[in-house]
């Protein structure tokens, strides 16, 4: 297989990857943005107070506790972090320190060398930005590998089953929170809408694409603990450059690690290593199923602190990686 | 005014089964099952009944943790928990047949805990020789209830929720329907039925400190009393040692035994583990008589005896009370239960989780680390309807019952995990016996529409007065007077207690309950005061003539067992002017074979072959 | 003891309104405890439902200070004196009267789905199944049929669409015979088209409210989702058990 093909078969996967990702990334903003538009034309004329003395419609609740602090908070946290990757995505420059790659640009495919705080062209699968690729790239936006990468951990965090239940609470206040009245479905639908509330056999069918992202979300953790290991060798020539350590290593060994305890704790990984199975009992093989489905559901039960560390700490690791590219933060390490 | 009975909502069933809990669930899939058409009334919703509450277990004689245990050694101790004052015939039938019915719940599609080789589990439990108790966790009631109510409710039965049956009529002797009202709407009900099934468990709540809900006021009992059965041992009322004594909204509610059976010990206020000095002499053989003994058999030494913690329910009660009078009581009057030193939390999260929430919840204790307070809490009504015990009919043609509100199976005491076996097994003997009864019947029954009025105007009466007395605070007074027909008893209480009944009656007819009859607790209340009036009388006259101390019934003024009142039986039921008579009947000579079985030696039953 | 103030709604299937009472609390006591000394002491004819006040026979559901949670299980020390605490029946069920709602609808359901059909025993004649086997089916087992998950799930609470979701409840129903290592019956078609489990969004309220906390979303019904997918959703599985099933009968996972 000569470089042409091993290109071609590249681009081919990560299209499908972006595409399915980045078409739920569209659909969501799509809906997001139909929601806030239609909650503040629709008067709510719907608001009647039914029997047993409650209020039906949009926030109507009896509770009287904060209850409105959670979807604003895990709202408005996970706002920042899409606002930090799509800022960060956008630089395309000062991804690379020294050895370290930062998260949201690895696998790095093609490199811009013009631009400041690029990798090495040795680290770029597939070499120099190709010409053809220029061509058709849009002009405003800057040549940066992240766009070629961003979707595929978006795909699966945006079909995962815990951010699934925290953004219809915040964004789609589907309810907002529970016995808070959810938006109704003729709004959803439009005002002069019949349509009902269909959950998530409608338009949100695709959800059930999410052990697919699952596996490529798995791949990515191989990539990411590569990444880790050249961040020890100096200037990230493998066995060639002098091995050492710096804060920066750590943060990228993290990385993987964190994203491991997410990504094995997904609830379609639970299904896939025991949970469709009805008996756990028997032979070695359902004993080996058993043992790993108990760790797993070990990790399932933590997916939403999992879940927000693994975030959190990608977009630390990008920040950090930029902050030593940009000569912000000296980075110590033994070379 | 009369009424024309057209008017009023009627239902035709061939039979009728008046209670769903685990007894009237078995009962109607048996009848269903034999053809018959079959309604189902209860005063809750489905699945509600007081069948959930039980914890620990069911016992039959699986053998599955211990070999050497069949239905021999369980029928043993069953008439020895029960003081030989069981009924012979219901002890043998409950201790042949508890396993097949067990098994067949399984199949049913309920999931006891497990053996290692993969069998249905079964716990250790008070007076109970071998670990018999069928279990899921501490929830075994809902367990079985769940499993019967959606096995249930795909063979048919029709189910009549949330109304009330009031009034059993007769036609020529033979039972020929029900009188009740729907609880939501007030409005009356008639049901046309060939047999009723009795299943409506106990009458807990004519005490102040019980674990019963509200629903057991023993409309049952009183029902079947006013068509003419008899009530049997009625003296004998089962006070679970423990229950929960603190907080004071709480008291009463229930503690399961499988807190001992898993290894709790009791202790007083000097940190004594205090039952070690009650084993009675009966007992001593099979009970272990130093901690150290006791602890090898809680690690499984299969030559050590039992704890002295898992004695029968009536003496732990027992000694609880007499630590507690001699001044080494608990803070709020009880003993303490200790698992948390015994075992580590998670297996007491394990095996008990329903004790740990409830103890978390409720009073706030940490049971994985922190002493329960408990104290005796009234629980079971061994006593009840007398039934024949092949065909559970009553002495009313037609009339059938079983489960709690029956009597004579478990005599002086019931031993605990017997009543959810008693359930099953007394549940299918019904549906059978029903079907039997049915199928031989040659002419249509008749409702006298006379009857039809009178059982409305008594009801309606607290609707109609023009104030009276308060229903709730009747019931109070009726719990104060049995205050004197507790766990020990004297003449002179019993005397007082009566006399007070007789004294309370013109308040009970008076009585009063504002508002419309739509959904209304206060009338409600009012309708199930004669029930408990009657069921209070009951016990009071039975303890009153009971001139010993036997299981459950504990006389001071006449301590100890006598031999001439192990061979007697106190009946009840009401003549024809409507007072309650009492009489002392002789008990039958036991068969030769279950003699020998009761009184024979543990070593000739083990190991015997399973029947 | 100190003196609180409780708003109940009191009504029925045509009107109603909220009372005030002010009554007495001692230590101790539940929700359960105030509204029965209201009941006789101040509203004889108040309806609520009400049966073993522990916690285990799910028949005290109510909303309070808009939680849908049980009242017997709900202490007062959880509330300060000053608050108003305000009582309410169920939303997603018709009111009866005062504090209890029609819940039939919730029976229907339940006999919507399959009974148990046990496959066959083993050659002794009896049924074998581990304890790590049962666990999972133990769990939505204790489910003790309050409804609280019924109540607070929005697909029903909000949107109505009972013609389509059969609830929480009978998703745990549903999961526990499915997962049930004896059972031979076929749910899944069932699980996507009669009992809706594409309507759940699995913002977990059923879970929030169990008072047996049962982890109803993440431990029965994301589970059955993903079972549904494996059946009508993955075209690999899908290819591969057509292949496989060219070359032999059992094509049951």
């Amino acid at each position: 297989m000569d470089n042409t093909q091993i290109f071609i078969i590249a681009v081919v996967v990560i299209a499908v990857f972006t595409i399915g990702g980045g078409v739920a990334l569209a659909i969501s903003l799509y809906q997001a943005n139909r929601l806030i538009i239609e909650t503040v034309s629709v008067p709510r004329s719907d608001i009647v107070q039914d029997h047993g003395g409650h209020v039906s419609g949009l926030g109507e609740t009896t509770r009287a506790d904060k209850w409105w602090i959670e979807p604003l908070w895990t709202g408005f946290g996970f706002l920042c972090f899409v606002a930090y990757a799509n800022w960060a995505g956008f630089q395309g420059e000062h991804y690379w320190h020294g050895s370290y790659l930062s998260p949201f640009y690895s696998p790095v495919l093609f490199v811009d060398l013009s631009r400041v705080g690029a990798a090495p062209l040795e680290h770029a699968w597939f070499g120099i930005w190709p010409d053809w690729i220029r061509q058709i790239w849009p002009p405003f936006f800057p040549t940066s590998p992240a766009w070629l990468i961003l979707a595929g951990p978006l795909a699966f965090r945006l079909t995962c089953y815990y951010y699934r239940k925290f953004y219809y609470r915040s964004y789609f206040l589907s309810p907002p929170g529970c016995a808070v009245g959810a938006m109704p479905s003729n709004i959803v639908a439009g005002p002069t809408g019949t349509k009902q509330y269909k959950g998530e056999t409608g338009l949100f069918i695709f959800q059930n694409i999410h052990r697919y992202t699952w596996y490529l979300a798995v791949v990515y953790i191989g990539i990411l603990s590569w990444d880790a290991f050249i961040s020890l060798w100096e200037g990230g020539e493998v066995f060639h450059g002098r091995i050492g350590i710096g804060v920066g290593s750590f943060v990228l060994f993290l990385n993987p690690l964190l994203l491991a305890t997410y990504t094995f704790g997904c609830h379609s990984c639970r299904h896939l290593v025991g949970g469709r199975k009805n008996s756990f009992s028997g032979k070695i093989g359902a004993r080996i199923r058993f043992s790993l489905w108990k760790k797993v559901t070990w990790l399932n039960q933590r997916h939403m602190l999992f879940a927000w560390l693994s975030m959190i700490w990608v977009g630390f690791s990008d920040f950090y990686v930029r902050m030593c590219s940009m000569g912000i933060i000296n980075d110590i390490n033994t070379w | 005014m009369n009424m024309d009975i057209s008017e009023i909502q009627t239902f035709d069933h061939d039979v009728v089964v008046i209670g769903a809990g685990g007894a009237g669930l078995r009962a109607a899939i048996e009848c269903s099952a034999q053809g018959l058409n079959t309604g189902m009334i209860c005063k809750s919703l489905l699945g509600k009944a007081h069948t959930v509450m039980a914890e620990g277990g069911a016992a039959a004689s699986l053998g599955h943790t211990d070999e050497r245990d069949n239905w021999k050694v369980h029928f043993r101790d069953t008439m020895r928990g029960g003081k030989f004052l069981n009924q012979w015939r219901m002890a043998e039938l409950h201790a042949q047949h508890a396993a097949d019915r067990i098994r067949e719940l399984e199949e049913w599609g309920a999931v006891f805990d497990r053996t290692s080789d993969g069998y249905i589990n079964q716990r250790p439990f008070g007076g109970h020789r071998y670990p018999r108790l069928a279990h899921t966790g501490d929830r075994t009631g809902l367990e079985i209830i769940r499993t019967l109510q959606d096995y249930g409710i795909h063979q048919g039965i029709h189910v009549h929720q949330e109304c009330t049956a009031l009034k059993l009529l007769k036609d020529s002797g033979k039972i020929s329907g029900v009188f009740g009202y729907w609880r939501d709407t007030g409005r009356f009900v008639l049901f046309r039925t060939k047999a009723v099934i009795m299943a409506t468990g106990g009458a807990g709540k004519i005490w102040r400190v019980t674990s019963n809900s509200w629903e057991y006021t023993g409309d049952g009992m009183e029902m079947a009393y006013s068509a003419g059965a008899e009530l049997i041992d009625m003296e004998f009322a089962q006070f679970h040692p423990t229950g929960m004594i603190w907080p004071l909204s709480v008291r009463g509610i229930l503690v399961t035994e499988g807190v001992r059976g898993e290894g709790g010990i009791l202790l007083n206020s000097n940190n004594e583990r205090f039952m070690f000095n009650y084993t009675p002499d009966r007992f001593k053989e099979e009970t272990a008589d130093s901690p150290e003994e006791a602890q090898r058999w809680l690690d499984g030494d299969a030559s050590a005896r039992r704890p002295p913690e898992l004695l029968t329910r009536d003496v732990v009660a027992k000694s609880i009370m007499k630590e507690v009078e001699a001044g080494r009581g608990s803070a709020h009057g009880g003993a303490y239960l200790d698992i948390a030193s015994r075992r580590d939390g998670e297996y007491i999260k394990r095996k008990l989780p329903s004790m740990y929430h409830q103890f978390k919840e409720l009073a706030e204790v940490d049971i994985t680390n922190e002493r329960m307070e408990v104290g005796p809490t009234l629980h079971y009504m061994m006593g009840g309807i007398a039934v024949d015990g092949d065909t559970q009919m009553t002495a009313v043609p037609g009339l059938f019952a079983c489960g709690e509100c029956t009597g004579g199976m478990h005599g002086a005491n019931r031993l605990g995990g017997n009543s959810l076996s008693d359930l099953l097994v007394f549940g299918w003997l019904a549906g059978k016996g029903a079907k039997d009864y049915v199928s031989q019947l040659s002419r249509p029954l008749q409702i006298d529409p006379e009857h039809v009025e009178e059982a409305r105007r008594e009801a309606v009466g607290p609707l109609n007065q023009e104030g009276g007395e308060n229903p709730y605070l009747l019931h109070e007074e009726l719990q104060n007077i049995m205050n004197d027909v507790n766990i020990v008893r004297t003449a002179a209480g019993l005397q007082r207690a009566i006399e007070s009944l007789q004294e309370l009656k013109p308040k009970l007819a008076n009585i009063y309950a504002a508002g419309s009859s739509q959904y209304n607790p206060g009338w409600n209340q009012a309708l199930s005061m004669r029930p408990m009036f009657v069921v209070a009388e009951a016990v009071a006259r039975a303890a009153l003539i009971r001139e010993e101390s036997r299981g459950a019934h504990t006389r001071l003024d006449f301590e100890g067992e006598r031999e001439e009142w192990g061979n007697i039986n106190i009946m009840i039921c009401q003549n024809a002017d409507g007072s309650m008579d009492t009489r002392k009947v002789d008990r039958n000579a036991p068969p030769d074979h279950l003699a020998e079985i009761a009184y024979s030696n543990l070593e000739d039953l083990e190991g015997g072959v399973h029947v | 003891m100190s003196e609180y103030t409780f708003r109940i709604w009191r009504g029925d299937s045509d009107s109603g309104e909220f009372v005030d009472y002010k009554t007495e609390v001692d230590d101790g006591m539940v929700v359960l405890d105030v509204l029965h000394r209201i009941q006789a002491q101040q509203a004889g004819d108040m309806a609520l439902r009400w049966n073993c006040k522990a916690g285990k026979c799910g028949s005290c559901g109510m909303e309070v200070n808009g939680k849908p949670q049980l009242a017997c299980m709900t202490r007062m020390n959880t509330y300060l004196e000053e608050d108003v605490i305000t009582v309410q029946p169920l939303k997603t069920f018709p009111v009866i009267k005062d504090l209890v709602c029609d819940v039939s609808w919730n029976y229907e359901q339940n006999l919507k789905i399959k009974p148990f059909k046990p496959g066959p025993t083993d050659p002794d004649g009896r049924y074998r199944m581990s304890q790590e086997d049962v666990d999972r089916v133990q769990e939505f087992r204790k489910c003790i049929e309050c409804y609280l998950c019924q109540d607070v799930c929005h697909v029903l609470r909000d949107h109505n669409r009972k013609d389509v979701f059969v609830g929480p409840r009978f998703m745990i129903r549903a999961a526990g015979l499915d997962m049930h290592p004896l059972d031979v019956e076929d749910r899944i078609p069932d699980i996507r088209d009669e009992f809706g489990s594409g309507y759940c969004n699995i913002t977990r309220c059923c879970t929030d409210v169990c008072p047996e906390n049962i982890t109803i979303t993440d431990n029965a019904i994301i589970p059955l989702k993903e079972r549904v997918a494996d059946r009508y959703y993955d075209p690999i599985i899908w290819l591969s058990s057509k292949v496989s099933g060219l070359f032999q009968n059992d094509s049951k996972i």
